[in-house]
C-alpha cells in the first residue's frame, strides 16, 4: 500500500465529513437531543410495570403468585440475576425451587411485590440486596450511541461510495495510480475515527448534563466502540461493493438498519421476547455491540466477560471485509 | 506512440466496437468523431485502460498497457464528479499525491487559468471552470499522451474557445493528444488527423486536408431561391438543390457557374460560396438520420 495515496485520501474524505455541515449537524445533534429528551421525558424513574425475575423454572412449574396480573414474569439467567435486582433492572427475583426471594431494598416496586408474594406464600426466605436504581437513560445510552454508528457507518460508508459510483468520482479515481485496497483503507478509517471522535464527544458531552452511571472500564468501552464501528462499516462496505443505484443502496441501507434498531436492544430489552427474535437479533452486529458496552457501564464487565461479543464482532467484521474487498468494483 | 490492432469489445449482443486499428504517433492530435453511439467513448475508455476489450491489442511504447501505464497518461472523461466540499486548490494537491512524478500544482494553475477560483468548492464552479480544472488534473502528471472525451460539450463560444487555447498550449509542448468531438469545428482546429467512426468500426481516416479532397473536389454556392428563374432546375449540367428559402450549387467550377448564373440574368448580389467542411464529410459519411 501506498501511505503517500492512502494518507491524501484519507483527508480529503475527512474535509468532506467534517465540512458538510449537514451531515455533521446530523450526527452529533440527533443523539444528543435523543439523549437528553428521554433524560427528562422518563425522570420519574419508574414504570407502571413490575418484573419479576425467575430462576430455577420451568414451564411446567405452577405457584399462585405467577397467577398475579399486571407482573410480567421473565425466566432470567442465575449469574447476574441479583445484579439485576441490584440496579432496579428487576424489582424482584424469585427462586421457586428453593422458596427463596430478592429485592432491593431501596425499590418501591420491590416492597409492594414483596406484599403480594407474601399474601400468596408462606415460608418463603428473603434475600435483601441493595444498589442504586439504574435508570433507563443509563441503560438506553449504548443503544443510542450504537444505533448513531450504526447509521453513520452504513449511510456515511456504503451509501457515499456508491454515491461517488453513480456520478463518476470512483472511475476518475480508477484513472489514477490508486488501488481499490488504498481507496477502502482511507475509507474505512477516515470514517471510523470520526465515528469514534463524535461518538466519544456525544457521550461525555451528555454525561455532563445527565450523568451516566458507568461501572467498568472507558479503555474497554473504547475498543468496543472501534470494532463495533469497524463491524457496522464492513456491513456498509458489502452493500456499495458493487452497487451503482443511489435508490437501491438507499432502499437495501434501510432495509437492513431498521430491524437492527428495533431488534439490537436499542430502545428496549429483548428478554422475555419471541424467541425467535432474540435468535435473530444474536445474528445483528449492533446486538453484540450494544451488549457489550451495557456490560461494561452496567455491569462492570472487563474484556474476558464481553469476549463473545468481541469475537462475534471481529468474525463479522472479517467476513465482510473479506467479501467487500473481493467484489469491490469501481464501476 | 500508440498502437492499436483489431480491437473489439462486445455488450452482451452489441458490437460496440468492432475491429478498429490505429496508430497514433508522438506529438499528434488525433481527433475521433462519430454521430452518438459510434463506440467512440468504448474505443477512448479502452485505450485508456478503463474497459477491457472483448480482443485485439493496445501497444503503448511498443508495449501492452501495465499497471504503470495509469502513472504515464492523462485522462479527461466526458461525465466526471469530484469529491464534494474540497477546494480546487485541494483536489489537485489530492490528485497531485496519485503519482510518482507530477507537475507542480502552481504551473498548473497558470497553465490552465484557475487563478480566479482556486479556493472555490468544486461544487460551485461554472462548466468552463470545471473543465479547465479537469483540465489541469489530467495534466497533473505531466502526461506524454492525453486523453480527452468530448472535451467542450455544453460549454459556451467563449468558454470553448478559451480551451482550444489551452489544448493548443498542450500541443505546442509535443505532446500527444486523443481527442473525441461533436464538434467539427473544434476538430478542424485542433485536430492533426482524424478517423470518423460509425457502428464500431472506422469509416475513414486521414488528416482534414486530405480527408476532404479525398471526398469533395468541389465547393458549394449558396444564393436566395427568390433570384432564380422558377423554372431552373439545373444549370451546366449540375442540378440545384433546394433547401427551404434557398438552393444549393455543387460547383467544381466556381468561375463557370458563376458565369453561366449571370447568363441566365440571375442576381449575384446574395451570392455566397464557401468550402467543404468536415460537417459535410461528417453528414455525407454518416447521414443524415437522426442518433439517440
Amino acid at each position: 500500500m501506498n501511505m503517500r495515496r492512502y494518507f491524501a485520501l484519507f483527508s480529503a474524505r475527512n474535509r468532506e465529513f467534517l465540512r458538510d455541515r449537514t451531515a455533521l449537524t446530523w450526527n452529533i445533534v440527533l443523539p444528543v437531543l435523543l439523549v437528553i429528551g428521554f433524560a427528562f421525558a422518563l425522570s420519574t424513574d419508574e414504570t407502571d410495570l413490575f418484573k419479576v425475575g425467575l430462576i430455577n423454572f420451568e414451564s411446567s412449574t405452577q405457584h399462585p403468585f405467577l397467577e398475579t396480573e399486571h407482573i410480567q414474569f421473565i425466566p432470567v439467567d442465575e449469574h447476574d440475576a441479583i445484579t439485576k435486582v441490584e440496579r432496579h433492572q428487576l424489582d424482584m427475583l424469585f427462586d421457586i425451587s428453593n422458596s427463596r426471594y430478592w429485592i432491593n431494598e431501596q425499590s418501591t416496586n420491590g416492597y409492594i411485590l414483596e406484599k403480594l408474594l407474601q399474601g400468596s406464600a408462606s415460608n418463603l426466605k428473603k434475600q435483601a440486596v441493595t444498589g442504586e436504581a439504574l435508570r433507563y437513560i443509563d441503560w438506553l445510552i449504548p443503544g443510542i450511541l450504537g444505533m448513531n454508528v450504526m447509521f453513520s457507518s452504513l449511510f456515511g460508508v456504503g451509501f457515499v461510495i456508491v454515491r461517488y459510483r453513480k456520478n463518476g468520482v470512483l472511475k476518475r479515481l480508477k484513472a489514477t495510480p490508486l488501488t481499490a485496497f488504498e481507496f477502502l483503507a482511507a475509507q474505512i478509517t477516515s470514517r471510523l475515527w470520526l465515528i469514534v471522535l463524535v461518538t466519544s464527544c456525544v457521550y461525555l458531552g451528555t454525561d455532563l448534563f445527565v450523568g451516566f452511571h458507568m461501572y467498568g472500564s472507558y479503555l474497554n468501552l473504547l475498543l468496543v466502540l472501534v470494532i463495533g464501528t469497524i463491524s457496522m462499516i464492513s456491513v456498509g462496505l458489502l452493500v456499495a461493493a458493487r452497487m451503482a443505484s443511489e435508490e437501491a443502496a438507499n432502499g437495501l441501507l434501510n432495509l437492513i438498519s431498521w430491524p437492527m434498531m428495533l431488534l439490537s436492544g436499542v430502545w428496549f430489552s429483548l428478554e422475555g421476547s419471541h424467541p425467535f427474535a432474540v435468535a435473530f437479533s444474536k445474528l445483528l452486529p449492533l446486538t453484540h455491540m450494544i451488549d457489550a458496552a451495557r456490560a461494561i457501564m452496567i455491569d462492570g464487565a472487563n474484556l474476558i466477560d464481553i469476549s463473545p461479543q468481541l469475537i462475534t464482532l471481529i468474525a463479522i467484521s472479517t467476513v465482510f471485509l473479506f467479501i467487500s474487498a473481493r467484489t469491490f468494483r469501481w464501476e | 506512440m500508440l498502437e492499436i490492432t483489431n480491437l473489439k469489445k462486445e455488450f452482451q449482443d452489441v458490437k460496440a466496437v468492432d475491429g478498429v486499428s490505429l496508430n497514433i504517433a508522438q506529438g499528434c492530435c488525433f481527433g475521433l468523431l462519430g454521430p452518438n453511439g459510434a463506440g467512440k467513448t468504448t474505443t477512448i475508455e479502452m485505450l485508456e485502460g478503463i474497459i477491457v476489450p472483448t480482443s485485439g491489442k493496445i501497444r503503448y511504447k511498443n508495449k501492452p498497457l501495465g499497471q504503470s501505464f495509469r502513472n504515464e497518461v492523462g485522462i479527461m472523461f466526458q461525465h466526471t464528479a469530484l469529491q464534494e466540499f474540497i477546494t480546487v486548490r485541494e483536489i489537485l494537491k489530492l490528485f497531485k499525491q496519485f503519482y510518482t512524478q507530477s507537475k507542480s500544482v502552481e504551473e498548473l494553475i497558470t497553465s490552465c487559468a484557475l487563478e480566479e477560483f482556486l479556493d472555490r468548492d468544486t461544487r460551485n464552479l461554472s462548466g468552463g471552470q470545471r473543465q479547465r480544472l479537469l483540465l489541469a488534473i489530467a495534466l497533473i502528471n505531466d502526461p506524454q499522451i492525453i486523453f480527452l472525451d468530448e472535451p467542450t460539450t455544453g460549454l459556451d463560444p467563449q468558454s470553448r474557445r478559451n480551451f482550444w487555447t489551452l489544448l493548443k498550449g498542450i500541443k505546442a509542448q509535443q505532446k500527444s493528444i486523443i481527442l473525441t468531438t461533436h464538434y467539427m469545428e473544434e476538430a478542424h482546429e485542433l485536430c492533426d488527423e482524424l478517423a470518423i467512426m460509425d457502428h464500431g468500426k472506422i469509416i475513414a481516416q486521414g488528416t482534414p486536408h486530405t480527408l476532404l479532397a479525398e471526398h469533395f473536389n468541389n465547393s458549394i454556392i449558396t444564393l436566395p431561391a427568390s433570384d432564380l428563374p422558377s423554372n431552373l432546375s439545373q444549370i451546366g449540367g449540375i442540378e440545384i438543390q433546394h433547401i427551404e428559402d434557398r438552393v444549393e450549387i455543387l460547383s467544381d467550377d466556381i468561375n463557370q457557374t458563376i458565369r453561366l448564373l449571370i447568363e441566365q440574368q440571375v442576381s449575384l448580389n446574395q451570392l455566397q460560396v464557401r468550402s467543404r467542411t468536415l460537417e459535410d464529410l461528417f453528414i455525407k459519411l454518416t447521414g443524415h438520420e437522426l442518433r439517440t
